[in-house]
């Protein structure tokens, strides 16, 4: 593979996790209850993600995506490292970098540190685990028993979790800052006019889904108050 | 005009006796450095009073002094031709720095690039890899038509210029974190690329300059912009992404 070769897989499987972390973000925006009963909105959605068969295709999909993007980063950094034996004395990179651009191998890795953890405590659970309790939902004289995974939003009463969280997704803006023009960068999708716009969009997506999630669970810390 | 006072400096230079050697800061002082005066006279006074006191002077690359050749560099307070923008080495001023002040003078760092003697670097690399494409192949004798004789677009022209102002200095190697090559062979693609001469040929020159790059050991870019801020010929990343569009062509088709 060459460099450029690496660079389009990376953008390619940037973007597709971008797209799924969006998605992420409005299933979990419905245990807010902001349009309809939070708890059922949310099971529904669980339930939809758990039992589609094209979600079912997509899991390999994207989870070969994470694999990709992460391995890829990680053979990256070491190979950039190789290409710089010896260390300035001297260096001032904030003269010419940003920090989110410098730091895409430590973010990254925090966030998937956090995806361990997240794998741990939600999505093995929501699959694999205990079957959780179930609830009946009756719609015009239908009864559906769902799973209740809304209850897995417990976890998010100890405010060490939530800490853990939010600084993961800060980790994760910090990313995108960077991640998210850079992607355009390399498919090519750069100049002078584009650029500026696609920097400030992705300014705003960054802080839309580490500020989304992060307002979640606070949410539902603050809730689980009483 | 600014007051002018001369300065004091200390120096800390990077002295290495050969490739094979392994080599260390060595502290320098100089005085009545003139601001007016540049790095590499800066240099100079140090190199002249080296030889006064029958030692080695320190080794650098320079010729134009007029900052059109590129060959001068040298890691600045850690930055590729020093603190200024858009300046080579050669003319940067010492009214950039301070009565007082210490100075770090590094070589360019990256494997691609080893140190044959000081401040000194082989970058042969980048001639490598013009010699795998950066070039068009036009006989040059025979019927060779005038190149006015086909129109060009103004703005192509211009943008072809700007990136044909490149001069292969490598501070964008030596300023990358990932020491990439990206920016001085998207250029290189691009003086060609933009241009009806250069387009016959587009497809095999941007594979094998991109292949040769790899194959000198310089990094992968990760469009972190350090390169365009530090270019002294302010070559845009507007470059990268046109070589990263040329390549996916020639790949495709
Ligand atoms: S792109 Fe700029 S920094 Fe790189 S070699 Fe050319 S002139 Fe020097
Ligand atoms: S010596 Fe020619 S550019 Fe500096």
């Amino acid at each position: 593979m060459t460099s450029l070769a690496r660079k389009f897989v990376m953008a390619l499987s940037g973007l597709f996790l971008i797209t799924f972390i969006t998605i992420h973000l409005l299933i979990n925006s419905f245990s807010l209850g902001l349009w309809w009963d939070g708890e059922q909105l949310f099971n529904q959605g669980s339930h939809f993600m758990a039992t589609n068969p094209l979600i079912q295709i997509m899991q390999y999909i994207l989870a070969a995506g994470f694999i990709i993007h992460i391995a890829l980063g990680i053979i990256l950094t070491l190979k950039n490292k190789a290409a710089r034996p010896t260390k300035y004395a001297v260096n001032k990179p904030s003269a010419n970098s940003t920090m989110s651009s410098r730091s895409m191998i430590v973010t990254g890795l925090l966030v998937m540190a956090f995806i361990f953890l997240h794998m741990k405590d939600f999505f093995i659970k929501l699959k694999f685990g205990d079957p959780l309790p179930h609830v009946n939902y009756t719609h015009e004289g239908v009864v559906e028993s769902l799973q209740n995974d809304f209850s897995l939003l417990d976890l998010f009463a100890n405010p060490l979790y939530v800490a853990i969280y939010v600084l993961a997704f800060i980790a994760l803006g910090i990313h995108l800052n960077h991640g998210f023009q850079s992607a355009f960068q390399s498919l090519g999708a750069a100049d002078k006019k584009i650029t500026p716009t696609i920097k400030m969009a992705g300014k705003a997506f960054s802080i839309f889904i580490a500020v989304g999630f992060s307002a979640i669970a606070i949410f539902h810390y603050i809730n689980s108050l009483g | 005009m600014s007051e002018k006072r001369d300065m004091d400096l200390t120096l800390k230079i990077w002295r290495q006796k050969d490739a094979k050697s392994a080599g260390k800061l060595e502290t320098f002082q100089v005085k009545n450095i003139s601001p007016d005066s540049s790095f590499l006279e800066m240099m100079d006074v140090l190199n002249e009073d080296l030889v006064a006191q029958n030692q080695e002077p320190v080794a650098f690359d320079h010729d134009c002094r007029e900052g059109i050749c590129g060959t001068c560099s040298l890691h600045i307070q850690g930055e590729a031709h020093g603190p200024d923008r858009a300046v080579t080495t050669c003319q940067l001023h010492m009214r950039k720095f301070k009565h007082g002040e210490t100075i770090h003078i590094e070589p360019w760092r990256a494997k691609a690039f080893p140190v044959i003697k000081d401040l000194i670097v082989d970058r042969s690399a980048f001639d490598r890899i013009q010699q795998a494409g950066g070039f068009v192949s036009i006989p040059t004798s025979g019927n060779t038509q005038d190149a006015n004789a086909i129109p060009i677009p103004k703005d192509d022209a211009d943008t072809a210029f700007d990136s044909a102002t490149c001069i292969g200095c490598g501070a964008c190697v030596a300023s990358c974190k990932n020491a990439s090559a990206m920016l001085f062979v998207a250029a290189k693609v691009s003086q060609f690329a933009l241009l009806p001469q250069g387009k016959v040929e587009a497809k095999r020159r941007v594979l094998h300059m991109v292949k040769q790059m790899d194959e000198e050991g310089f990094g992968n870019c990760t469009n972190t912009g350090a390169c365009e801020v530090e270019c002294p010929k302010e070559i845009s990343l507007e470059n990268i992404a046109r070589m990263n569009r040329e390549y996916l062509n020639a790949s495709i088709k």
